[in-house]
């Protein structure tokens, strides 16, 4: 009887976790445990999370620049460009790559929103880019095609 | 340490912006690649890159390891000739390393 109740109550604890989980409670506590490095999220979902991107809008005033076919996956050109006003921080994700958070680029007044730098891609990804204007996102992404990759192995 | 790894620092002034570009020799590595003997090669990358003008932050700039080796960056900001602009990198085994130059 003891046990039957034991099983009856972990269930009954277990199902509502999963319900309240599914939703709310494990991905924000996950996030809490990540928010001090999206860098380590391994999807790109964790890695937005962690980074506390709930929500990005696709904006036409946002720009990624990135070759079509990477000739060197280990060494790959981006550049993204917002023209929104008041534009305080740019990240880059490559979608494909083990850890999708590539770089965070925190702006200070007077910078132009505008950052190149180069990546390693492990294989053919996304290239999105998130930048933030006071408390919204806004993304752009740019398909990059790359034949060998640059991540190891 | 430092000298292990070289940064290059380039600001040029035009039209009321300076733009900033800098190289630093660094391996960047992931942590996912293997030596011959198929050990894990532990992750070196540089995670935090402060640009500053005049003591005034303009750009920070935190990297995972999929930025590419001897890393490369450029933007601009507002600024005028005579600015100092400092840049300090970090990575993750504690190594740091500056440029500072003056905008003419």
């Amino acid at each position: 009887m003891k046990r039957r109740t034991f099983l009856k109550n972990t269930f009954a604890a277990t199902a509502s976790g999963a319900a309240l989980g599914s939703g709310l409670m494990s991905s924000s506590v996950f996030a809490e445990e990540d928010s001090a490095n999206p860098f380590k999220a391994s999807s790109l979902e964790d890695a937005l999370k962690a980074a506390g991107i709930t929500e990005h809008e696709e904006s036409d005033k946002v720009t990624v620049k990135a070759p079509d076919l990477a000739e060197n996956a280990a060494v790959v050109p981006v550049e993204v460009k917002s023209s929104l006003e008041n534009t305080s921080e740019i990240r880059i994700f490559i979608v494909n790559n083990p850890t999708p958070h590539a770089a965070n680029f925190t702006l200070g007044e007077g910078t132009n929103a505008l950052v190149k730098c180069r990546f390693k891609m492990g294989k053919s990804s996304d290239v999105i880019g998130v930048v933030k204007v006071g408390d919204k996102f806004f993304s752009a992404k740019k398909a990059v095609k790359v034949t060998k990759g640059g991540c190891g192995g | 340490m430092a000298n292990k790894f070289k940064t290059r620092l380039k600001v040029k002034e035009k039209g009321g912006k300076v733009n900033v570009k800098a190289i630093v020799s660094h391996p960047m590595l992931t942590g996912l690649t293997k030596d011959k003997k198929g050990n894990k090669i532990p992750e070196h990358f540089i995670h935090e890159v402060i640009v500053t003008a005049n003591d005034k932050v303009v750009m920070t700039a935190n990297w995972g390891p999929a930025v590419s080796k001897d890393p490369y960056i450029s933007f601009d900001y507002a600024g005028q000739p005579g600015d100092i602009v400092k840049l300090v990198w970090t990575d993750n085994q504690g190594n740091t390393g500056e440029a500072e130059k003056k905008v003419k």
